[in-house]
C-alpha cells in the first residue's frame, strides 16, 4: 500500500463542511459525490448569506451606494476567476448559468455564425452531454455533421488521426478536458495546437478540470473555456465562459434584454462591449460572489496541493477498488484525475447506488450524462465515486467494505 | 424503510438472478417494449392472449434487480388471469409502489408482490418497479412502446 502524504490538514478542511457531519441511514455520510456536485465550505454560505441579508440588490442598477457595493463584489468575483484561469482580461470573462448554458451561448452565437451547410464540428468520444447536445442542435440547423474523435479501450483518446478529421470543412473541435465518467485528462493543449495549425478554434469543457488541476487559458491557448461554479466548491446557478477577446467581440449578443445595451430606441438598439453583452437579465449575484470566495478558499489550498492530495487518493481508492473479484474499473487513463467509474458483474449499478447509500456512502449511479461513454464501454451504467481534498483514506474504506456488503448480498 | 438493504430481500434477488418466464413468445398476440430513459432499463414484453385470459407471458431485457424481478414476478401473477384482472393488477402495483395504497388491504389482488412495498421508499427506483407493469398496461391495450420518464 502507498502512504498517503497529508500536506493539507483535511482534518481542520472537514470542519468546514457541515454536510459531512450529516448522517444517513443511521450511518455518518461519505460524501463521494464532487464530480456531481462540490460541498461548498462554510466561507462561501456565510459570505453568500451576509450578502443576502445585508448587501441584496441588484448590480449596474443607478446610483444607490448598495448597488455600488453589489456591483463592486459583483466584479471583484469576476477578476478573481480571471486570475484563476489565467485570462488576460476581466472582458473574457462571462458570466453563464453553467457549463451547459456556456456551450449553448457558443453554439447560439459564435457557432451560427461560422459553422455553414455541409461543414463539420468535431467532437471527442467522451463528452458529456453537454458538449454534444448544443452542437446536434446547431448542425441540425446548418446541415452540418458531428465527427467524433475516437478513444482507446482504457479511455485515452486517439489522436493520430486528428489531423485527418481536421478537414477544411471543420470550423470547431470541442474537447472535454477532463471526462466525467472516465476521469481522464485530456492532452487538451495539443489538441489545441494541432487545431490551431489548421485554423481551427476549440472549445474545451472544463467542468470537471477546474476542481483538480491548476488551468491557465493562456498556456493552453484556449479559444474558449467553460465551467460551472458548483463543481468547483461554489454554489449552483452560476458558470464561466471564457472566450478570447477577438471572438466575443466579432459575436452577436445572445439574450437580449436589460444590461446587455448600451441603448434602446423604437429604431436602433446599440449592445454592450464583451461581456456586457452576452448577460441580459439579472445575474445570480450572490452566486458570482460565492464562487469568488469558492476560488478564494482553493487558492489558499493550495491547487497543487488539492491535485497531489486527490491523485494520493485516487491511488489508493484504485488499487483496493480492484482488488475486489468481479469488479472492472472504467478509465485507466495515465492522466486520471480523481474520479473512478465501475461495474460489478451480476450488480447493476443502480442496485450497488442504493446499496451504498444504505451505507451512507454517497456516489453516483447512472450513464452520468454521457450515454455515448456509456455505448462505447457496452454498459447500460456504471457507479461512480469522485473524491475531493475533504477526503480522507477511510472514506475510500468504507468505500470498498461497502461495496464488498453488496457483492455477499447479491452473490 | 430506513435502510435500502430491506428492498433486497431473498425473493427479489432469486428471481433477479433466476428470471421466470424469460424469453420471447413468437407466436404472440400482444406486445410492447418498455424504457425507463433514466436508467436505460428496456423491457420487451409478448403475450399470447386467448378467450380474455392470459395464455401465456414472456419477457427479455436488461435492468437492475428491482425491475427484472418485478418484470419476473409479474409474468408469473398474471399467467392465466382474465385480462382485466391483469389491468386492475397493474392499478394496485402502481398505487402501492407510489404510496397511494396500503399494501394487503388495498391490494387483495398482489398476493405476495406487496413485497414491492418498500420501493416507496425509494422514490428514485419507484419507476424500476413499474415498468413492468407500464409495458404490460401498453400491451393490452394495443400499443407498442412503454416509457416511465
Amino acid at each position: 500500500m502507498s502512504t498517503l502524504i497529508q500536506p493539507l490538514d483535511v482534518v481542520a478542511i472537514r470542519k468546514d463542511f457541515p454536510l459531512l457531519s450529516r448522517v444517513l441511514h443511521g450511518k455518518p455520510v461519505i460524501y463521494l459525490d464532487s464530480a456531481v456536485s462540490g460541498q461548498m465550505p462554510v466561507q462561501v454560505i456565510e459570505r453568500m448569506a451576509h450578502y443576502e441579508r445585508e448587501e441584496h440588490t441588484n448590480v449596474h442598477r443607478g446610483v444607490s451606494t448598495l448597488s455600488q457595493e453589489a456591483t463592486d463584489h459583483y466584479e471583484a468575483a469576476r477578476e478573481k476567476v480571471r486570475k484563476f484561469i489565467g485570462a488576460g482580461s476581466v472582458k473574457e470573462i462571462v458570466w453563464t448559468r453553467g457549463t451547459t448554458e456556456a456551450i449553448n451561448l457558443v453554439a447560439q452565437t459564435f457557432g451560427r455564425m461560422v459553422v455553414k451547410e455541409g461543414d463539420e464540428i468535431l467532437l471527442s468520444a467522451m463528452e458529456h452531454h453537454a458538449n454534444i447536445v448544443p452542437w446536434q442542435m446547431l448542425a441540425q440547423e446548418k446541415g452540418a455533421t458531428i465527427k467524433v474523435i475516437p478513444m482507446t479501450d482504457a479511455g485515452e483518446l486517439i489522436l493520430e488521426s486528428l489531423d485527418e478529421l481536421i478537414t477544411e470543412r471543420t470550423k470547431l473541435v470541442g474537447v472535454v478536458h477532463v471526462s466525467n465518467v472516465l476521469g481522464t485528462v485530456n492532452p487538451v493543449k495539443e489538441i489545441i495546437a494541432r487545431a490551431h495549425a489548421k485554423g481551427v478554434p476549440v472549445l474545451v469543457d472544463g467542468a470537471q478540470a477546474v476542481p483538480h488541476l491548476q488551468v491557465d487559458v493562456k498556456d493552453l491557448d484556449a479559444d474558449f473555456y467553460a465551467f460551472s461554479g458548483h463543481k468547483l466548491s461554489g454554489p449552483t446557478g452560476i458558470g464561466v465562459l471564457y472566450g478570447k477577446l477577438a471572438h466575443l467581440e466579432a459575436m452577436p449578443p445572445w439574450h437580449g434584454g436589460g444590461n446587455m445595451i448600451r441603448s434602446v430606441s423604437w429604431e436602433k438598439t446599440t449592445y454592450m462591449a464583451a461581456p456586457g453583452k452576452f448577460e441580459a437579465g439579472t445575474p445570480p449575484i450572490a452566486a458570482a460572489i460565492g464562487l469568488g470566495v469558492a476560488i478564494d478558499y482553493l487558492t489558499g489550498l493550495g491547487l497543487d496541493r488539492i491535485a497531489a492530495y486527490e491523485h494520493e487518493l485516487l491511488v489508493y481508492a484504485t488499487e483496493r477498488l480492484s482488488a475486489i473479484p468481479g469488479l472492472r474499473i472504467l478509465g485507466q487513463a495515465k492522466e486520471k484525475a480523481s474520479v473512478i467509474s465501475f461495474v460489478v458483474e451480476g450488480i447493476h449499478p443502480h442496485d450497488m447506488g442504493s446499496l451504498l447509500d444504505g451505507e451512507g456512502v454517497v456516489v453516483r449511479a447512472g450513464h452520468h450524462c454521457a450515454q455515448p461513454v456509456m455505448t462505447r464501454f457496452n454498459v447500460p451504467a456504471t457507479t461512480r465515486a469522485s473524491f475531493a481534498y475533504f477526503n480522507t483514506r477511510e472514506d475510500v474504506d468504507v468505500l470498498v467494505s461497502a461495496v464488498q456488503k453488496a457483492i455477499e448480498l447479491f452473490s | 424503510m430506513s435502510d435500502p438493504r430491506e428492498l433486497y430481500q431473498q425473493v427479489i434477488l432469486e428471481h433477479n438472478k433466476k428470471p421466470r418466464n424469460f424469453g420471447k413468445l413468437e407466436a404472440c398476440t400482444h406486445h410492447a417494449e418498455g424504457h425507463n430513459p433514466l436508467c436505460g432499463d428496456q423491457l420487451d414484453l409478448t403475450l399470447v392472449i386467448e378467450n380474455g385470459l392470459v395464455q401465456d407471458i414472456k419477457f427479455t431485457g436488461s435492468g437492475c434487480a428491482i425491475d427484472v424481478a418485478s418484470a419476473s414476478l409479474m409474468t408469473g401473477a398474471v399467467k392465466g388471469k382474465p385480462v382485466a384482472e391483469a389491468e386492475a393488477m397493474a392499478e394496485q402495483f402502481r398505487g402501492m409502489v407510489r404510496g397511494e395504497l396500503e399494501p394487503g388491504t388495498q391490494t387483495p389482488l398482489l398476493g405476495k408482490l406487496t413485497l414491492f412495498s418498500g420501493v416507496k421508499d425509494l422514490p428514485s427506483r419507484v419507476k424500476c418497479a413499474v415498468l413492468p407493469w407500464a409495458t404490460l398496461h401498453a400491451a393490452l391495450k394495443g400499443e407498442e412502446e412503454a416509457s416511465t420518464e
